[in-house]
């Protein structure tokens, strides 16, 4: 399973694509949020005999994570922000399988990494004031 | 929310967004690839964050659809960054932009694994997230170990643990040998008992790869993950984070479910009945509600929890309650709902007993066939093509004909070939037939292939009754304004024929047939024109007496068709003139077409080789099933002797003068000594180059390997009469035809390799090309017709010795001519034999029944894995199989004498690992191989041989394994081949030159023409 984040003019090629896999409308296959998302386009390749509903569902719960996380996500939040969409993605699906299915412990955890890259960024520049303060 | 600190980045997205148009825009993003190519020449004066900021915007342009071809040295080496910002971007990218494969990754695995093992559970995470996404094969073999220990240590958290499981998976799915199966399946068991549901999810995902591959190991998981299931179903103790709508986790529900699937059957009656009762309360408490998200999650759990159900083979009760609620889902309003429900109806039809309860939602299925989503009608029409039978086939068909009018394009020639095969098949009478067919061309003519209308004028054929009436049918759709070309080729087919059986109706004499005909001939291709001539020709037969009018009429277009540029046109017309002036003879020559022979429907062959969907599958397979309830009303005449084949039985033609006088006399004692299951008479026979070890198998090579020597120097007259009796096998065939090339020297190559020709004679050649994976084998046999005319009768029956399970696929009766059928056959090795498998081919030629019987090279050694030991895990197994029967020894004489290095080759092409060194006597060979099948599973292999440097025709042999039958059984395999090494056919030179007619072509340009000989190459 592959997930990758799409800009908004691959879509409509990615309707063709999931019309052409599936030989169906893009319903089961692309989740087309215009009823919740606006613009958001996600699309999921499965196995021949994976469990379909169960990789709709995984697609919502990933909708779900993000629009917690930003506050009801948009494409401009993951345009910006994009790698916050592969950090929570990573947090959700490893080796195309769910790893977490608790909301709040995935959130948790991207929040704790939040709080490791800020730490080191202050050290960085308390390191540097330092460094700067010497060499004057 | 902008990226925090990233100012460079934020603005290059900005200005990529504020692009007018994808030529500004690939301006913008070359301009930034310039920029970082730039930054990065100098690496050293970049700053971490600097370096970091750069691998973003590659990531993004790369996002963007653009090739990024350099930089990734920089963002892979941004992993083994000291802090943690760094690293963690250093992980991201790497695992976006690179793939398994490539070469940078095989840099970082040191850094990776030093992350693993190190105490830091924040760079753990980030390394097995990114192995868990894009490790390959090299990650695997490096990096399981520790993976594992992670995965079942308690003193890690459940962060690291879920995705120490999840990366697991992956490394496995790599190379299922990382994970040893004898100490994992307790842990499994173990951590099934996990109480945090993100570790046991994970680890549910990794229980599904595992007992995919080996159910068996894993038992001990099954009560496990009924516990589960039954903690989720009535939701026990879970936590609500872990519900989503209201269900608690339907993601491990459905993991569980798949995990279960893969056991064959539960036995334990309590653990099944624990089971069904949670099954049943999933069943029950399911249903359609508005909210679209819960929904699917609740109908992923219940379509999982059906095809459970199914699997477990319910009592009926609960099967007719799981149609019953699918019956309910076709009629709601959710498309992917109805989509699944008929899909699983579909799947439904391979339970016994269903179908009568499946019928009753037959007009809602019907319904499907109209629905605005082209997926479900596809599958309503799957659906509609597996329950059809004779009791509902009249409405099913009718159905189809109508739709088949709104149909779209895409679906029209699928839908027309269902409809004929379904009519083919359950017509309750013959009319309905043909009105089905007739009219399934006249609907979608472009859509019916040829194969339809022939089925159609086979059946008039052959049925007296149906003729007058297809003829009056075929006469009103000449009527009609415009009609397809295929109406105009049957319809001028059947009144040709059977046109006269009208003459008293109105507008149906000779002269207005013929007129209504012809009116079409300017609007149609070649290929009808010739039918057309044919009908001309059969309607000027049919009048009589003579009609002047008419002769003069068709004379004149014969005439004009003289000179057609289509060689097949001027010659019909040539022909038929020419004929049509010989008075009374014409009536010999045009009377009406023989009966055909009953045949396959060409059409389910068709329809087997298109479709390949599971569900459809299925519905084939259902099919097949019910050939023998077929309706009765279509049944071709019994095969008479109207085409001219006389039965092969009264042919004796045998081509070898010398050989007749004793066919009699030796045949009765063959089929006695046969009967007995005994072959004394083979051990007299060198095993090679004789055709009795061919056909009569595996017993050819037993016998004291002394007499080997003595067969070769009389091998004069009485090697001539035993090969000629070995063509007169138990039945009464005889074979007029010879084989080209020594069929035993054929099979003998391919015992060890995996493709070459297994049979070759003037007609045709059998090749074979097999793949062996542990004990399975998945073989081809290619059938090619070496000739200019159809082999017919083509019969190829696989009589497998009792430790194989093998399955052919279906043999075509005839083969057309230079054409190569393929047939899959596959095998299962149930446990260790040497018996052989015998493949008993016959086919007709012309007048010519042959019939041979081929050893198939299903051998002991392509069960046969090659593993090499070291001494110091060969000798404690060695001390650890004390003796007979595990060990066994035997000293054998008459072995043909090999210089060692030649043994060790023989040793080696069997997959008998020969390990140098192992022994200290030089004269000794120690060698080690992995036997699979069935019943022993993976099991090594030892074998010792001590050869006698003076005297190199005995050696003693030591076999050992863990199980007494294959150790024997494998001893004599290999003592087989050392007393009897192929015999070149030099001993016997005078026996096949002569016998074959053909010379095997050898110049190259003969090969290039040869069907034979192409498939020689290919292989």
């Amino acid at each position: 399973m592959v997930f990758t984040i799409l800009p908004e003019r691959e879509i409509q090629e990615l309707r063709n694509y999931a019309t052409l896999w599936s030989g169906r409308d893009s319903k089961l296959f692309i989740k087309g949020g215009s009823r919740l998302y606006a613009s958001l386009y996600f699309c999921i390749c499965n196995d021949e005999e994976d469990n379909e509903l169960e990789t709709l569902a995984i697609i919502h719960h990933f909708v779900e994570t993000l629009d917690r996380y930003f506050g009801s996500v948009c494409e401009l939040d993951l345009i910006f922000n994009f790698h916050k969409a592969y950090f929570i993605l990573d947090e959700i699906l490893i080796a195309g399988a769910m790893q977490e299915t608790s909301k709040r412990t995935t959130l948790r955890l991207i929040a704790a990494q939040e709080d490791l890259v800020e730490v080191a960024k202050m050290e960085a520049s308390s390191l540097s004031n330092i460094i700067a303060q010497a060499t004057k | 929310m902008a990226m925090s600190g990233m100012r460079g980045l934020s603005v290059f997205i900005s200005d990529i967004r504020n692009c007018q148009n994808k030529e500004q825009e690939r301006l913008r993003v070359d301009k930034e690839l310039g920029n970082i190519r730039t930054r990065f020449k100098n690496e050293k004066a970049l700053t971490p964050y600097e370096k970091k900021k750069y691998v973003w915007k590659m990531l993004y342009i790369y996002m963007l659809g653009y090739d990024v071809d350099f930089g990734h040295m920089e963002a892979v080496s941004l992993i083994s960054a000291p802090k943690y910002p760094e690293k963690q971007v250093g992980y991201i990218v790497t695992s976006s932009l690179l793939n398994e494969n490539h070469d940078f990754l095989r840099l970082a695995i040191n850094t990776v694994r030093n992350d693993i093992i190190g105490r830091n559970e924040t760079y753990q995470c980030l390394a097995l997230t990114m192995v868990g996404n894009i490790g390959g094969r090299e990650f695997a073999e490096s990096l399981a170990p520790d993976v594992q220990k992670l995965l079942i240590s308690s003193s890690c958290r459940p962060l690291v643990r879920k995705k120490a499981a999840l990366c697991l998976l992956r490394l496995y799915r790599k190379n299922p040998d990382v994970v040893n199966v004898d100490g994992w399946a307790d842990r499994m068991a173990q951590l099934l008992d996990e109480r945090d549901l993100g570790v046991l999810t994970s680890s549910m995902s990794l229980l599904v790869a595992l007992v995919s591959n080996n159910h068996e190991a894993y038992w001990s998981c099954l009560p496990k993950c009924i516990k589960i299931l039954e903690r989720l179903a009535r939701n026990l103790d879970i936590p609500q984070e872990y519900t989503y709508y209201g269900i608690p986790s339907p993601w491990l529900q459905v993991k569980t479910m798949r995990a279960l699937q893969y056991f064959p059957t539960i036995e334990d009656p309590n653990a099944r009945r624990s089971l069904f009762e949670v099954l049943q309360r999933i069943l029950m408490g399911t249903d359609v509600v508005k909210n679209v998200n819960k929904n699917n999650a609740s109908h992923a759990v219940l379509f999982e929890a059906l095809a459970l159900v199914m699997h477990l083979d319910a009592e009926k009760e609960m099967m007719s309650q799981c149609v019953a609620l699918l019956g309910k889902f076709i009629a709601v309003r959710e498309p992917n709902i109805r989509y699944l429900g008929l899909e699983n109806m579909t799947r439904m039809l391979m339970v016994t007993d269903i179908q009568d309860i499946i019928k009753r939602h037959q007009a809602q299925i019907i319904t499907s066939l109209k629905d605005p989503d082209i997926s479900i009608r596809r599958r309503a029409l799957d659906l509609l093509y597996g329950m059809c039978d004779v009791s509902n086939a009249k409405d099913i068909v009718e159905e189809l004909l109508q739709y088949l009018s709104t149909a779209e394009f895409a679906m029209r020639e699928e839908l027309s070939l269902k409809a004929a095969i379904l009519a083919e098949k359950f017509a309750p009478d013959l009319s309905w037939y043909v009105d089905v067919i007739l009219q399934l061309i006249d609907k979608a003519g472009d859509f019916v292939s040829d194969d339809i209308w022939f089925r159609v004028v086979q059946f008039v054929t052959n049925n007296e009754d149906l003729q007058p009436y297809a003829a009056a049918k075929a006469r009103e759709y000449l009527d009609k304004p415009a009609i397809h070309e295929t109406m105009v080729k049957v319809s001028a087919y059947i009144l040709g024929e059977f046109g006269h059986l009208l003459a008293r109706r109105p507008g149906c004499s000779p002269k207005e047939i013929f007129g209504i005909i012809h009116e079409k001939l300017p609007t149609v291709s070649t290929s009808t024109i010739s039918i057309l001539l044919s009908t001309y020709a059969k309607i000027l037969m049919h009048s009589q007496p003579p009609d002047p009018e008419l002769q003069n009429q068709i004379w004149t277009i014969f005439k004009k068709y003289e000179s057609s540029i289509e060689v097949e046109i001027q010659q019909r017309a040539v022909e038929y003139f020419a004929l049509s002036r010989k008075g009374a003879a014409l009536m010999d020559i045009l009377a009406e077409m023989p009966k055909f022979p009953e045949r396959q429907s060409a059409l389910i062959k068709k329809a087997e080789d298109t479709e390949v969907d599971t569900a459809e599958q299925s519905a084939i397979k259902l099919r097949a099933q019910q050939l023998s309830q077929t309706s009765n009303a279509l049944v071709v005449t019994e095969q008479s002797h109207a085409n001219g084949i006389p039965p092969g039985g009264q042919l004796s033609l045998v081509k070898m003068p010398s050989i007749s006088s004793n066919v009699d006399d030796t045949s009765a004692g063959e089929r006695l000594s046969q009967e007995n299951g005994t072959l004394s008479k083979v051990d007299s026979q060198p095993p090679s180059a004789d055709l009795l070890g061919d056909l009569l198998g595996p017993l050819a090579i037993e016998g004291p390997p002394v007499i080997h020597t003595r067969s070769s120097s009389n091998s004069g007259l009485e090697g001539t009469v035993v090969e000629a009796t070995a063509i007169v096998p138990a039945g009464e065939q005889t074979n007029s035809v010879q084989p080209i090339g020594n069929i035993a020297e054929r099979f003998h190559a391919l015992c060890v390799k995996d493709s070459g020709v297994l049979y070759e004679d003037p007609y045709i050649q059998i090749g074979i090309k097999a793949e062996w994976r542990a004990h399975l084998g998945h073989l081809v046999l290619f059938l090619g017709n070496k000739n200019t005319s159809p082999l017919v009768s083509v019969q190829a029956l696989i009589l497998p010795p009792t430790h194989l399970k093998m399955e052919l696929s279906l043999v075509p009766e005839t083969i057309p001519p230079r054409a190569q059928v393929q047939c899959p056959l596959e095998v299962i090795n149930l446990h260790p034999s040497r018996d052989v498998a015998v493949l008993d081919f016959s086919y007709m030629f012309g007048n010519d029944r042959v019939n041979v019987k081929l050893r198939l090279p299903a051998v002991l050694n392509k069960f046969l894995q090659p593993i090499s030991v070291t001494a110091e895990e060969f000798f404690p197994q060695w001390r650890s199989l004390p003796g007979p029967p595990l060990k066994l020894q035997e000293v054998v004489r008459g072995v043909r004498p090999l210089p060692l290095p030649e043994m060790a080759n023989l040793f080696n092409s069997y997959h008998l690992t020969v390990s140098p060194g192992l022994d200290p006597n030089p004269n000794n060979l120690v060698a080690s191989t992995t036997f699979y099948s069935e019943s022993t599973r993976a099991m090594l292999c030892l074998i010792r041989v001590e050869t006698d440097p003076a005297d190199r025709t005995q050696l003693r042999m030591t076999v050992a394994s863990g199980d007494p039958t294959l150790t024997f059984e494998l001893k004599e395999f290999i003592k087989d081949q050392l007393v009897s090494i192929p015999t070149p056919i030099a001993i016997r030179p005078t026996q096949l030159a002569p016998a074959s007619p053909v010379a095997q072509p050898s110049s190259a340009p003969a090969s290039l023409t040869d069907p034979g000989a192409m498939l020689a190459a290919l292989l």
